[in-house]
Order: C-alpha cells, then sequence, then structure tokens
C-alpha cells in the first residue's frame, strides 16, 4: 500500500501553521451585527417581566429578543440522527430559566461594546425557584425541573419526566444475583466521575447571513452541519430547505460542538432582522452555558473466584444530564455497553442506569461519551478485584480480557471480527519494563506506583451513522472529493484523501478534499461516535471503485476497445492487446471536451451493521510526594489498536492528544458549584486543563488487528484514547499510598487526608 | 487616542479607544492569525511580538504599543516556515487554533535560549495550551527543529 499506513502531512497544516483565517470568526463579515447574551443569575426561575425600554435607546441597538420574540416549538441541540433519542425540551428563549447561565434576552447591536452596556440595562424580574443541585438527590424530588406540557419525546427511552427522570434502563444477561452467590470474592464500590469541559481551545461561535436567495446561511464550527440545519429548522419553524450551513476549520470539538450552541441565536436574529450578524462565546459562556461531560455516579458489584475468573458484574449509573436532556440516554449507555464487554467471559452481567435532570448546565457529548465514565468504574473495579485477591492486575485482565472472534452479550450481541487487546497489554508491560517493576517504590520523599487499565469504544454507530461521498474526476485528471464529514483537527480531510489516493493509485495532493457545506456535501450524519474514519472511510472506497469503473467504460468508449481489455494504473489507461495507450490526464480534458465526452462523478453511501471496538491498554507510572500529595504522572505508555493505522501521525497524535485529556480528567478537571448553582470553574484560572509540564511522557505504539468490514483493515480511534488515564492513574496512587481514590479527580488533598468525596 | 504602531514593518495610524486590547486592533486590522482563547491570560494563543520580546496581546492596551513595534505570525513568513515543516511533518498541528501563538513564542525562545533542555522548553512554553496534541508532538518538533543544523531535518523527513 502507497498511501495507507503513511505519517502524511494534512492537507491544512501549512495554512493553520501560517495562521491564515481559515476559522468562523475570521470568516464573520467585518461590519455584522454582534449578538451578546443576557444570562440568568439564578439557577431555576420564571421571568415575570423583562424591561428592555432603556436598553433599546443606546445608540447602536438593533434589538433585543426575549422568549416572547421566539417560536414556541421545543426542541433538542444534541447533534444526533433523527428521530433523535434527546427530548425536545428547550426553546431558543424560555419564560423559565434552567441554570445559571440559560439565556434569557438577546441584545443585538453594532458592535460588542454597545451590545453589553445595553445588556446592563436590561431589568428583569424572576421568581426565583429553589434549584435542583444535587443528581443524587433527583429521583422523585419535589422539585421538578421540567413541568412544562409541550415537552416532547420522540423515542422510548424511559422518560418519567415529572420524576426528573430524562432516561431509564436496564440490560441483563443471565440471573446476575445467582451468578454472584457461587462467587469466592464478590465486591461492590461506588465511583464517581465529575463534569468535565471539553474546553476546545476555540469557543463556541456562528455567523449568518441572508444569501443571494433570500436563504439562511449560518456559519459555524460545528462538528454536525447537517444536523445544525434541522435544529435551526426545527427552532426557527422554517424549512430545512431555506437553510445552508458551512463548516469553517473548527478550533477543536472533542464533542463539544455535537450539540448545537449558538448556530440558534445568530441564525434568530440574521432571519428576523435580515442582518448579518455574529456571536462569539467567550471562555466563561462556553464553561459555563454551553455543555460538558455527564457527571455519572456509578455502584459496581463484581464477582469473582478465588483464581480470579471473573464471575459477574452488576453496574448501576446516575447520570447527570443537567437543565436539558442532550445526549443523556445514550451517553449513559455506553457506560456499560463499552465496559462490560471487556469481560467478556462473564457468566453474567446487569447494566441498569437512570439520567436525571438537574438545575446545573446541559451535560453533552466529550469524547468517550459515557464510555470514559463506565471504564472508569469497571477498570477500578477489577484493579481493586486484584489487590484483594493478590493477583497481577496485568495477569488478572490476561485472565478474563475479551479476545477475538466472540460474541459479546453486552455488546448488542456483536460478533468480535478484530482485536488485538492482548497484544496491546503485553506491548505496553514490555514498553515500560513491568516485569522489572514493583507496584510500589519508595523513593524516600515520595513513593512511585503502577497502575494499568484497559479499553475499548465503538466505531460509529451501527446502523444509524450514515456517509456519503462524492468523487469527480477534474480536468487534467485531477480528482475532487466531497465529504459531509467534519474535520475538527483531527485530519479526517487528510485521511480519507489518502484512502481515495490508494484506491485510485495517485498522490494524495491529487485528491482534494471539500469540506462541508450543507448545500454541496453529501448527507453524513458528522464528525462524532468516532465514525469518520471507518464510516466515511468505507463511502470513500465504494464510490472510488465506482468511479474506477466509470473511468474504465468511458475510455473503453473514447478508445474504442473492450472494457476487458483496459487497465488503469492511476497514471495510464492502457489496452495491451489493442496496443492503445491515453494518459489520465489526457482522458480527463478529453471528458470534458464535449462531443464525446461524458463529465464523471461517483457517489456512494455506507452504513455499518456492526461497530467493531478499537482497543487500548495504557500504564501509568504516578509518583506521589509524600509530604505535599502532589501527583505526577512520569510516564504512560499505551498502546492501541484501530485496526489498520491509515495515518501514522495523526493516529499517534490523537492518541498522545487523548491520554493528555484523559490525565486532567484524572488529575484536576472538575466543575464544581456554589450552593446557589453558580459554577465555580468558569476560567482557565480555576478549570486547569493540562499544561505541557503536567503531562510527563506519553508513550504510544500500535498493535493492530485487521477489521474486514473497515476500509483498508481500520477502525476508529478518536475516543477510546481518552479511557485508561482516570482508572491507571487511580490504581497507580492506589499502590503508592495504599488509598484508592473513587471519586476524581485524584488530588493531593484527597490523597493526604485519605479522603475521597471532597 | 490616536496611536501609531509598527505591525510586520508597516505603521499604522488609527484613533482607537484608550481600553482597546492590542489583541483586537490586531485582529481588527486584520492579522487573524492572533486568536483568542480565553479572558484570564491563561492560553497564549494572542502571544505576539512587542519589540521583538514574547507578549500576550489580551493583556496588553494598545495604547500602551504607541510607537512601538509589533510581530505577528503573518510578519515571520521564512522562520515560520522553517518551523512550521517540523510541526507538519509530525502532525504535531491537530485544530492548529493554538498553532500561531505557539510558533510566536517558539521563535521567540530560540533567539532567547541557547541549547535549551527539555525541561527549558517545557517550562518556557508552559503559558501556551493546547487541548488537541498532549504536547508531545510539539516538543518533538521543536527538538527537531532547533537541532536541524545537526542532521536534524533528515530525522523529521522520515
Ligand atoms: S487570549 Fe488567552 S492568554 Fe491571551
Ligand atoms: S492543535 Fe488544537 S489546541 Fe493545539
Amino acid at each position: 500500500m502507497k498511501q495507507i499506513n503513511k505519517p502524511t502531512v494534512k492537507k491544512d497544516a501549512y495554512a493553520l501553521l501560517s495562521g491564515q483565517p481559515v476559522f468562523t470568526e475570521d470568516l464573520a463579515l467585518k461590519d455584522c451585527l454582534v449578538i451578546k447574551i443576557l444570562r440568568s443569575p439564578h439557577a431555576y426561575a420564571k421571568i415575570l417581566n423583562i424591561d428592555t425600554t432603556i436598553a433599546m435607546r443606546i445608540p447602536g441597538v438593533e434589538a433585543i429578543f426575549t422568549y416572547k420574540d421566539v417560536p414556541s416549538s421545543r426542541f433538542t441541540l444534541a447533534g444526533q440522527t433523527y428521530p433523535e433519542p434527546s427530548p425536545y425540551d428547550r426553546k431558543i428563549l424560555d419564560q423559565i430559566v434552567r441554570y445559571v447561565g440559560d439565556e434569557v434576552a438577546l441584545v443585538v447591536a453594532c458592535n460588542e461594546e454597545t451590545a453589553l452596556k445595553a445588556m446592563k440595562l436590561i431589568k428583569v424580574e424572576y421568581e426565583v425557584y429553589e434549584p435542583l443541585l444535587d443528581f443524587r438527590k433527583a429521583i422523585d424530588n419535589k422539585i421538578i425541573v421540567h413541568n412544562e406540557d409541550d415537552y416532547k419525546l420522540l423515542c422510548e427511552i424511559g422518560n418519567e419526566r415529572l420524576r426528573n427522570i430524562c432516561s431509564h434502563d436496564v440490560t441483563i444477561y443471565n440471573d446476575v444475583d445467582e451468578i454472584m452467590r457461587t462467587c469466592d470474592i464478590v465486591l461492590t464500590r461506588t465511583y464517581h466521575t465529575k463534569a468535565n469541559a471539553q474546553a476546545m481551545m476555540e469557543t463556541m461561535r456562528s455567523f449568518a447571513y441572508i444569501d443571494t436567495y433570500g436563504r439562511l446561511s449560518c456559519v459555524s464550527s460545528t462538528q454536525v452541519p447537517f444536523h445544525i440545519r434541522r435544529i435551526l429548522s426545527n427552532a426557527l419553524e422554517i424549512p430545512k430547505s431555506k437553510i445552508r450551513v458551512i463548516k469553517p476549520r473548527i478550533g477543536g470539538g472533542f464533542g463539544a460542538k455535537q450539540t448545537g450552541c449558538c448556530e440558534i441565536f445568530a441564525a434568530f436574529v440574521t432571519w428576523k432582522l435580515k442582518k448579518p450578524s455574529k456571536i462569539i462565546y467567550s471562555r466563561e459562556e462556553t464553561f459555563t452555558a454551553s455543555n460538558s461531560r455527564h457527571e455519572m455516579q456509578m455502584q459496581v458489584t463484581i464477582g469473582a473466584s478465588k483464581d480470579g475468573i471473573i464471575q459477574a458484574i452488576d453496574l448501576y449509573t446516575l447520570s447527570n444530564t443537567g437543565a436539558y436532556g442532550e445526549h443523556g440516554s445514550t451517553t449513559v449507555g455506553l457506560s456499560g455497553h463499552k465496559s462490560l464487554p471487556l469481560y467478556n467471559h462473564i457468566k453474567a452481567a446487569r447494566f441498569s442506569c437512570d439520567v436525571v435532570y438537574t438545575n446545573t448546565m446541559t451535560a453533552g457529548a466529550y469524547r468517550g461519551y459515557g464510555a470514559t465514565q463506565g471504564q472508569f468504574a469497571v477498570e477500578s473495579i477489577v484493579n481493586e478485584l486484584a489487590d484483594e485477591l493478590g493477583i497481577d492486575p496485568c495477569e488478572l485482565r490476561f485472565k478474563n480480557m475479551v479476545k477475538e472472534n466472540e460474541t459479546m452479550p453486552m455488546y448488542y450481541n456483536e460478533f468480535l471480527n478484530s482485536c488485538a487487546l492482548d497484544r496491546c497489554l503485553a506491548k505496553a508491560m514490555e514498553m515500560i519494563d513491568y516485569k522489572n517493576k514493583p507496584l510500589r517504590v519508595d523513593l524516600g520523599d515520595k513513593v512511585r506506583g503502577l497502575g494499568v487499565a484497559i479499553s475499548m469504544q465503538g466505531s460509529g454507530i451501527a446502523n444509524v451513522d450514515i456517509a456519503a461521498v462524492e468523487i469527480k474526476l477534474q480536468d487534467d485528471g485531477f480528482y475532487t472529493l466531497a465529504i459531509g464529514a467534519t474535520d475538527m483537527g483531527t485530519g479526517c480531510d487528510t485521511v480519507l484523501a489518502q484512502m481515495a489516493a490508494e484506491c485510485l493509485e495517485c498522490d494524495v495532493d491529487q485528491i482534494v478534499t471539500q469540506g462541508v457545506d450543507t448545500d454541496f456535501s453529501p448527507y453524513d450524519t458528522g464528525s462524532y461516535a468516532s465514525a469518520t474514519t471507518y464510516v466515511t472511510g468505507m463511502s470513500v472506497v465504494k464510490a472510488c471503485n465506482l468511479l474506477k469503473h466509470q473511468i474504465i467504460d468511458e475510455a473503453s468508449v473514447l478508445l474504442n476497445v473492450e472494457p476487458e481489455h483496459i487497465s488503469f494504473d492511476g497514471k495510464m489507461i492502457i489496452a495491451i492487446e489493442d496496443d492503445k495507450a491515453i494518459s489520465l490526464q489526457e482522458f480527463a480534458n478529453r471528458c470534458f471536451a464535449g462531443g464525446k465526452g461524458k463529465v464523471l462523478i461517483a457517489s456512494a453511501s455506507h452504513v455499518s451493521p456492526t461497530s467493531p471496538p478499537p482497543f487500548m491498554a495504557g500504564i501509568a507510572e504516578v509518583d506521589v510526594d509524600k509530604l505535599t500529595g502532589k501527583i505526577s504522572v512520569n510516564d504512560y505508555v499505551a498502546v492501541v489498536d484501530c485496526g489498520t493505522v491509515i495515518n501514522t501521525n495523526l493516529a499517534r497524535i490523537q492518541t498522545e492528544g487523548g491520554i493528555a485529556q484523559g490525565i486532567g480528567m484524572a488529575l484536576f478537571e472538575d466543575i464544581s458549584y456554589t450552593p446557589k448553582g453558580m459554577m465555580r470553574n468558569n476560567s482557565f484560572m480555576q478549570y486547569k486543563i493540562p499544561t505541557r509540564l503536567d503531562v510527563g511522557s506519553i508513550r504510544v505504539a500500535f498493535e493492530s488487528s485487521y477489521e474486514d468490514n473497515g476500509p483498508f483493515g481500520a477502525k476508529s480511534i478518536g475516543e477510546v484514547v481518552i479511557n485508561t488515564p482516570s482508572p491507571a492513574i487511580a490504581s497507580a496512587v492506589a499502590h503508592a499510598t495504599g488509598t484508592y481514590i473513587r471519586t476524581l479527580p485524584i488530588t493531593p488533598q484527597k490523597v493526604l487526608l485519605q479522603k475521597d468525596e471532597d | 487616542m490616536k496611536i501609531n504602531i509598527r505591525v510586520n514593518g508597516k505603521m499604522i495610524s488609527d484613533d482607537v479607544a484608550c481600553d482597546m486590547l492590542l489583541l483586537d486592533f490586531l485582529r481588527y486590522h486584520g492579522f487573524y492569525s492572533v486568536k483568542r482563547g480565553c479572558e484570564t491570560s491563561n492560553c497564549g494563543l494572542c502571544t505576539v511580538w512587542l519589540d521583538n520580546k514574547p507578549i500576550l496581546s489580551c493583556s496588553m492596551l494598545c495604547a500602551k504599543c504607541d510607537g512601538h513595534e509589533i510581530t505577528t505570525l503573518e510578519g515571520l513568513k521564512k522562520d515560520a516556515e522553517a518551523f512550521a515543516y517540523f510541526m507538519a511533518n509530525e502532525g504535531a498541528e491537530q485544530c492548529g487554533f493554538c498553532s500561531p501563538g505557539l510558533i510566536m513564542n517558539v521563535l521567540a525562545m530560540e533567539k532567547e535560549l541557547q541549547h535549551p533542555t527539555e525541561e527549558m522548553i517545557k517550562n518556557y512554553l508552559a503559558g501556551n495550551l493546547c487541548r488537541c496534541t498532549g504536547y508531545m508532538g510539539q516538543l518533538r518538533a521543536i527538538t527537531k527543529y532547533l537541532n536541524r543544523h545537526q542532521g536534524g531535518k533528515n530525522e523529521a523527513d522520515q
């Protein structure tokens, strides 16, 4: 293979590295209207009155919109395939505000300064309600977060709105209680993962304008342009045919931008005023009024025999979706369905879950999407089990881990085609010299510990994600590849071009990838659920093969030979028997020449009936300072099985980046609220993400399996890489200090005080 | 108030509000490489040079730059390209939103530190946040760039 498994430079590398204006804000019209949002200071309240008269008098204020001005339909901001499993529980602006930061009024002015000045002059009278802040007390609380009658559900998700239950589910495999009774050892533990901010460097932002045809165009930093088109149509109550969504370069997403955010405001203002407008969220707004990872509390019971064979696992997850239900029912599902199958030989399992509403910021998608939380619980209890039994944690995993060619009852009964998890773990052990290192070493003023975790994710959502691509032969013989998948820095524009180049036997430079514009790009559900390489990649392979056939058929007409005689090597089209040949360049130009020519375009779409899991093993070496409790990750080794690696550089960077985020989750990142429901961590001062001083050394390797259903044997990589740090570091700290911290993040205070909750 | 700032060698005269930040001034004048990532001087995305020294343009009033010289990534074509080559070959720019600020600081570091150790590099650049890459690829690119005259280039080519 010439283009696959290569460190191909990203197509946008030099534009990005020279600071070209390719991001949303760079592209916004210079003198467009600016939108600022007046937000609720209360966690739960009803707006009794809004007085905008004085604010409207400020010169330069164009309009102020309140709940009285917006359409009444409820919708969801979740970027999911229709019918979305997220409740239609929000409006553009609502009379009820459900968390501190919820939108109260849109101030539209000629510039930011004027908008902010006017905002201060709006008078709002609230009827303040007591908020529901603790998600552990949400079910059947007397405070009901969604009391409205026009609340709408499109799917059966076990919703009981009046009990604050957004969704509920149970999956049972054999009789867990019965198997537990036969176990030599049964452990029950509760783990708690916090809400984390995705904290991509580019905050939320959109701008909108009316195009030549009177349609609404919205340029937005989003992972899901086609879903945004639907969301805008729902929110504004206008047909989708009137809406165009354009995705420029995105400054990171990690799932945050799989949920709509400020698009609805820019679109609404522009549609209403018929003037261009933009909205750029501050970092504070992005922290406090967009979305985060779902906070989850998980109770796990594990049963095993003395020799360390795990017999049964029982997991209950309680998840906090915050004020609105975006991604609630689906994230929680992954906490079980992507953790329990790691121990596929268990005789019985039960996974039950509740997702609850509270008056905190809405949760959404964040890399790992529930699997991260569930694996923290399951991997941690497996580590605790190993320690209880006195069996090495790696050895315990080799005894129990899922293997290739097994059917996975807790993973939707899917058959596991490809799995190199055992090789991943063996390699990780070798990289860190595991065999020669004890789990605990006393270094005098520090103690060193080792901890391990394994992980899986999916590759797209089986039977739901759909991706189409269109490839055209252009004059001189280059190709344009139109995709609906969104490159958010992950490099899919390049990775998909590598696949096309491999199929068409040309250089990557000969493939021009066209990013997303809902008017011109073929439909794609978007870049999330680790779907792009695997699902969209398959469409690329299909479309390229079709185009190749078209080239041969058309060449047979032009050269007047049998198609069977023709071979095409990417450069030359040759019919040896007939002694005829034509270069691709000349052929392409003849196609465009009228008369005999024919423009060649191929398109294909792909849906996968399965979601083959990528796997990973991670081992952390951690030092804990005896005096201060300071925890530093010296060394993190990770080995990934993402099937065939398409781009060796980008896969490595993804892995390193995911681990760094995972280290942040394990050690610092913690969204918390004041007793009044105000988020404490509204800046990088209070919400620490890892700097380059915090990540130690991260070492990554690959052990590939071959996935028959994926393009060139590939599976996904985007999400699996964030999952191992939390459980591996927790176990390393426990080995070092003897204290098991089950509530993230693992802070020096918790370690020193040997106290789990904060 | 009236100010004269030389940006990338070209004089810009403007009448600005006295509380206008250098970051907003630069973006207003089309230097779009300069990004904002926070309001609390934590991210380093807005790094530019003031009289050849790296500063955070979000924490600098443009009034204070009156009569001074500002350099942004747009003004560093050649040096920036040389470093960009190593970044691109590592795939160390993911979304690229943090790249301009990082590059400004790396090039400033190169002028300031002689043969920095890995620790020195990490400390110098600690204020440049990146949420995508985990920093390892950046470090590989920086090391190879700094060693480029000792055959580091070949290594990056592999
Ligand atoms: S914008 Fe974040 S430090 Fe300047
Ligand atoms: S590459 Fe995205 S923040 Fe650094």
